[in-house]
């Protein structure tokens, strides 16, 4: 028996190929919201991979220090360096801002780091690591940056002298490493204008200038204008050591919070993109829906076009298996097309997303799965309209 | 050429009814339908509108079911009382070819493919079913067309392999309404002698159901149906 659905689709394959390109456009768009998601993920994993850290210490009762703000004092983690079980520990500040690039601005992380420590950029690929005191940079390649430019940063500029890649935020920002000390002074300090304005707040307050303390008022002034704070201190445990085992004293005796990797990546996978999960989720049910309605509607409409063809297929004795076959064919045909259009489409504009797109072949796989799916299902309607055609119809009268 | 050997009745219709909804709103759309066509033979069926032509013609091709009858094919009784064959469908793809006011081809199939279809949808292998195609193709002068779409044939060709497919699969009978309708006088002729030339060399009954006035006379014997009932009358025919 030949296949009528094959030949069908042949004396038509123009419009068929053109409707399947139209569909594949639409899988694409869902193929690249599953990507969206992935990206996140993976973006959150590469961002914990990437620290080099077992361990987060950050504030007490916080989820910090991406998920939540953190500020601790940046000499806690010398009492951190003398728990048993920790290799390395130091401190870090992370903090999502606007740095200028020529006359534009670029959304990215400033990332506080000490030079050799975890927190450091684990690898380049063009330049050299920032290891002098001040005023270096390593950026991301998304930043748009080149070695040799300056980053304006608050109210100091710095030179990029590596480049990095694939070093981003939880939200898909790349990141900016300059020096823990000059982080810490574009995070908590404070302009001159507004120094100026506590200091004279401070001096007309009796309370704290008070005639009788000679350099009360001094000492508070200097207090309120600089800062030994960070977001958290990043702990490397020594070789066969338990993160678990290690972060246990710290959190028990030093009254901080501490993350393992697990811990943290159930922060960021599981808290702070759910609901960007959530609404990547709406979306992909959405357009679900909406492929297969597009889908349902093709066929019912290639269907009610061959009505005639139909009832005389009837008349002389198709059976109704043999006719909704041809529609369900028809049918999975479109959805073949449309999956490889979808899946060329997403491949091709998925480099083209500003934040990283991960096609995954396991999503692919069960997106072509579902795509079938939903086209049998949206065959139906037209599988149903088939089988209620009266062959007398072909007869007239 | 390979001719049928139908034997016994093309098609025998004994006292066929048909009613059309129930008590007062009853409409007896035929009333007492008598026919008898012989395997080889052409006859015409005329009659007004409204006149139970169309309901006849959906009686015989099993389609709708008659109220009340009898109806013979070949050497089977396929109705009284009630339909003798659970599968109507196989019933008409086996033992009734039809051929419509228009074509009405398949127009994905390609000409051998529309007339192979049938013996293919009986489960013939698709060589054995394209032999048979290019076969009835030959006959009706339509081979060199084989391998085209419908929709590159003229009125006439494509009328031709509609016969072609209603042959295919050798059935007693082929009911044919209004064939030759679209098609203009000269046409219409060859149609009708095409009819009458397949008729005698596969052994199938014919009722070709026509308003068309310029073929009526081809006709050797004609049933002229009024308000539900069959009367019949002699024509002149055709030689094919």
């Amino acid at each position: 028996m030949i296949s009528l659905a094959g030949r069908d689709i042949l004396h038509a394959w123009p419009r068929f190929v053109l409707t399947g390109m139209g569909l594949g456009l639409l899988i694409g768009v869902t193929l690249t919201m599953a990507g969206v998601y992935r990206g996140m993920v993976d973006d959150a994993r590469a961002l914990l991979r990437n620290s080099g850290a077992d361990i987060w210490v950050v504030q007490k009762d916080t989820q910090g220090p991406y998920a939540e703000s953190s500020s601790i004092h940046d000499d806690i983690y010398r009492s951190i360096l003398g728990q048993p079980g920790v290799a390395k520990a130091a401190n870090v500040t992370y903090l999502t801002m606007q740095v200028r690039h020529g006359e534009s601005d670029v959304r990215a992380m400033v990332v506080g780091f000490e030079p050799g420590q975890p927190g450091e950029p684990p690898f380049l690929v063009a330049g050299r690591q920032a290891n002098r005191s001040h005023y270096e940079a390593v950026a991301d390649v998304k930043t748009g940056f080149a070695l040799g430019e300056t980053i304006r940063i608050r109210r100091h500029d710095y030179v990029v002298v590596g480049m990095t890649q694939r070093m981003v935020s939880s939200g898909g920002d790349p990141m900016v490493f300059i020096p823990l000390k000059d982080a810490q002074e574009a995070q908590f300090l404070k302009d001159n204008e507004a120094i100026r304005n506590d200091r004279a707040r401070t001096a007309a307050n009796p309370a704290l200038n008070r005639p009788a303390v000679p350099g009360l008022l001094e000492a508070i002034q200097a207090s309120q204008s600089s800062n030994h704070n960070v977001n958290a201190v990043l702990v490397q445990v020594q070789a066969g050591q338990s993160p678990a085992v290690v972060a246990e004293p710290i959190r028990r005796w030093l009254h901080l919070q501490t993350y393992t990797q697990v811990e943290m990546e159930e922060i960021l996978v599981a808290k702070l993109i759910a609901t960007s999960a959530k609404q990547i989720g709406m979306f992909l049910v959405i357009l679900a829906i909406v492929s297969a309605a597009v889908v349902a509607f093709i066929i019912y409409t290639m269907t009610l076009g061959k009505i005639r063809e139909i009832a005389v297929l009837k008349l002389i004795g198709t059976r109704n298996r043999t006719i909704a076959s041809m529609i369900l064919q028809q049918a999975m045909g479109l959805g073949l097309i449309g999956f490889v259009v979808g899946k060329i489409a997403a491949t091709i504009w998925a480099p083209i997303f500003p934040k990283y797109v991960l096609l995954e072949p396991g999503d692919a796989v069960r997106g072509f799965v579902l795509v079938l799916v939903i086209c049998a299902l949206a065959s139906t309607l037209a599988i149903r309209a088939a089988l209620r055609v009266d062959p007398a119809t072909a007869i007239g009268g | 050429m390979n001719t049928d050997t139908n034997t016994g009745f093309g098609i025998r219709i004994e006292g066929l009814r048909k009613r059309y909804g129930e008590s007062d709103a009853a409409v007896d759309a035929l009333k007492e339908v008598n026919m008898t066509v012989a395997p080889g033979e052409v006859v015409g069926l005329i009659g007004p509108s409204g006149s139970g032509k169309t309901t006849l013609l959906k009686c015989l091709g099993a389609v709708i079911e008659p109220t009340a009858g009898r109806m013979t094919l070949g050497d089977e009784v396929i109705y009284d009382q009630g339909w003798k064959s659970a599968d109507l469908r196989a019933l008409r793809r086996d033992r009734i070819g039809f051929v419509f006011q228009a074509p009405y081809l398949i127009p994905f199939l390609d000409v051998t493919d529309n007339v192979a279809l049938l013996p293919m949808l009986a489960g013939q292998p698709n060589v054995q079913a394209r032999q048979r195609a290019l076969e009835l193709l030959q006959a009706l002068d339509v081979q060199h067309r084989a391998k085209a779409q419908p929709s590159q044939l003229s009125g006439g060709e494509q009328q031709r392999v509609a016969i072609a497919r209603a042959l295919a699969n050798q059935p007693p009978v082929i009911l044919a309404d209004e064939p030759t309708a679209p098609l203009d006088s000269e046409r219409a002729m060859a149609v009708m002698r095409i009819l009458n030339r397949m008729a005698q060399q596969y052994r199938t009954a014919i009722i070709v159901v026509t308003h068309d006035e310029k073929i009526i006379p081809t006709f050797r014997r004609i049933y002229q149906i009024r308000d539900g009932r069959t009367y019949e009358e002699a024509g002149q025919g055709i030689e094919p």
